[in-house]
């Protein structure tokens, strides 16, 4: 126990210094959207992981935020900052709508009716066009020329976001959360209210991946439906960082986003410039050999399968 | 009223192919109880098959459906056998693994053909496929008609096999309970992989006939497996005929949407029927018919 929280502290120390010992603007911006993901990660991983619902669309949650934000601008003239707050909210909003449809239905089902939620907000948004500006996207200006704010915004929103989970699982409501997913029909036997308990996790999933959105928004400064409803780019990469990282871990989907957006980067970049260019035009395809060779492989992730990585890396044979 | 006619059958014809790719999907996950996301992705690499052939050897297109199909339901035997099955024994915290694989098969198959054929659109022009014939003030699309009638024929086929044949009989009974099916001596393990072949061999057919009207780009997937998915919830999960039904609904709808309220809710108009169903008419068609 104490040589986790050492580890812990040295993290901490180390992600508080990163600006500071890493200069360069590039890997400062790496390092953002990895912790964003991170975020993401860690909130579709309360959802699917720990509560067992499937999610194939946290996209639908992601966009609202980053939309409710970019709409403050454009429409409301004030902060897209109070995005962060009320980006989270509109998705919970949205997240009422969705647990209330889509909750009808267990296991498979689930996961593709969300697919299907995002598909459908994605062509609201691109329709909308008095709202939301369809495919012109929205444009803001960005509130800060230098990294750092932005860098110290969304790690501490990693942080509450990480932490949270972990206490939210230490609780009463964790357990329910896992007795559904576990077995639902037991739980609902011993007197869980499974919806209620389903409906609770998907709103607070829900709450984080919209302040991510919004972050996003204010990051990047400019959306368009493509982006930010998109289902490869942002709802399998939210699976993937899950997945890779490991299910129903508080650390695994923090992993798993900085391995992602590495590989993803790395692949984009041609191996930073090194690689013949044709090898960028590949990275979907790196994509999608990744999601087979890792549920083939680590269906539990690397943090979840650490011991079985640790023996075929060391060449360790299993002790019975 | 002319106009209403007319949008009513067009849905009717391009429902008709719909109820091809919904069948398709229905019947593998009846069989295996999982949704195929990568349904589309396997039309769409009929289509290039049949392109290919077109552009090669000036096959027509329905003749390339007899090349097409089989090399279709090769590729769906290959990843039922090596990808999917393999997926039944590993331990994983998560039921839903093997549809997180169909997404990651259809990626990449997407991907390789844009690696191959790159991203332009392409299409195939045949004398027939701009041409027409009227009933009265209603125009009938030839290569729509026909391909109605090749679905019909290959959705019968597909009865007389479910129905008749021995192999058919097993998928049905391993459909109905798996684990009785393998007590009663039913391999269910070579089952799945039949059925995975099956259903991608329709699949194959449906982007056959589909080529000569419409266009194809490695991308043209994705709507169409989520259309075979609507079409699944709206017939009713592993329903045949509820799959037909709601195929040619979702074409008539589609029609309808695309007519009196505008192009670009064509594509929303499947997913508010979806949520709708799911709402007032859990269980889908099937609730009614009962088959």
């Amino acid at each position: 126990m104490k040589s986790k929280n050492i580890t812990l502290i040295i993290l901490g120390i180390f992600f508080l210094l990163f600006p500071f010992i890493i200069k360069s603007e590039y890997y400062q911006h790496l390092v953002i959207i990895a912790l964003m993901w991170v975020v993401i990660g860690s909130s579709w991983n309360l959802l699917a992981g720990y509560t067992g619902q499937v999610s194939f669309g946290h996209a639908i949650f992601f966009g609202v935020g980053a939309y409710t934000a970019g709409i403050f601008v454009t429409k409301l003239e004030i902060s897209a900052w109070w995005g962060m707050l009320f980006g989270g909210f509109a998705a919970m909003l949205i997240a009422l709508f969705v647990g209330w449809v889509c909750f009808r239905l267990r296991g498979p089902y689930f996961a593709l009716a969300t697919l299907a939620g995002s598909e459908i907000i994605r062509l609201v948004a691109t329709n909308w066009e008095s709202l939301t500006d369809g495919m012109v996207g929205i444009l803001i200006i960005q509130s800060f020329r230098s990294k750092l704010p932005y860098y110290y915004i969304v790690l501490g929103l990693a942080a509450a976001c990480i932490y949270a989970i972990h206490l939210l699982m230490k609780s009463k409501w964790g357990y329910y959360f896992v007795s559904i997913r576990e077995d639902q029909d037991a739980a609902e036997s011993l007197g869980i209210n499974t919806t209620l308990y389903k409906n609770i996790s998907l709103l607070i999933s829900a709450f984080f991946a919209g302040s991510a959105g919004a972050f996003y928004m204010n990051y990047m400064a400019f959306i368009d439906p493509h982006v930010v409803f998109s289902l490869h780019y942002i709802s399998i990469m939210a699976i993937l960082v899950g997945i890779v990282g490991g299910v129903a871990t508080i650390m695994g989907p923090a992993v798993g986003a900085f391995v992602m957006v590495g590989v993803q980067e790395t692949f984009r970049s041609a191996f930073f410039g090194v690689a013949p260019r044709w090898i960028s035009e590949a990275h979907a395809l790196v994509f999608g050999l990744l999601v087979i060779f890792v549920i083939m492989f680590m269906a539990n992730g690397i943090v979840g399968d650490w011991g079985k990585i640790k023996r075929v890396l060391l060449g360790t044979r299993p002790s019975a | 009223m002319t106009v209403f006619l007319q949008t009513l059958v067009a849905g009717v014809l391009i429902g008709g192919i719909y109820s091809l790719i919904g069948i398709g999907m229905t019947l593998i996950m009846g069989v295996m109880g999982i949704i195929n996301l990568a349904h589309g992705q396997l039309m769409m690499v009929a289509m290039y098959i049949t392109l290919v052939l077109f552009n090669v050897l000036h096959f027509d297109p329905y003749i390339s459906l007899f090349v097409a199909m089989p090399c279709l339901f090769l590729l769906g035997v290959l990843i039922q056998k090596f990808l999917l099955n393999p997926l039944m024994k590993i331990e994983s915290i998560l039921p839903e693994n093997q549809v997180l694989m169909t997404v990651g098969i259809g990626m990449v198959l997407t991907e390789i053909i844009r690696f191959i054929f790159s991203s332009d659109y392409k299409s195939v022009k045949t004398p027939y496929s701009s041409s027409a014939f009227f009933i009265g003030d209603i125009s009938f699309s030839l290569p729509m008609c026909i391909a109605f009638g090749v679905a019909l024929i290959f959705t019968g086929l597909l009865f007389w096999f479910l129905l008749k044949t021995d192999i058919g009989r097993s998928i049905r009974a391993t459909a109905q309970d798996k684990d009785a099916a393998t007590l009663m001596g039913v391999n269910t393990g070579r089952i799945t992989v039949i059925t995975f072949g099956l259903g991608s061999a329709l699949v194959a057919a449906a982007g056959s006939l589909l080529l000569p009207i419409f266009y194809l780009f490695p991308d043209v997937g994705g709507p169409f497996t989520l259309k075979a998915f609507v079409i699944t919830i709206l017939g009713g999960l592993g329903s045949t005929v509820g799959a037909i039904v709601g195929g040619v609904v979702l074409g008539i709808a589609e029609s309808l949407g695309a007519t009196y309220i505008g192009m670009g809710y064509k594509e929303m108009v499947g997913f508010v029927i979806f949520v709708l169903v799911l709402v007032f008419l859990p269980g889908g068609l099937k609730r009614l018919t009962k088959i």
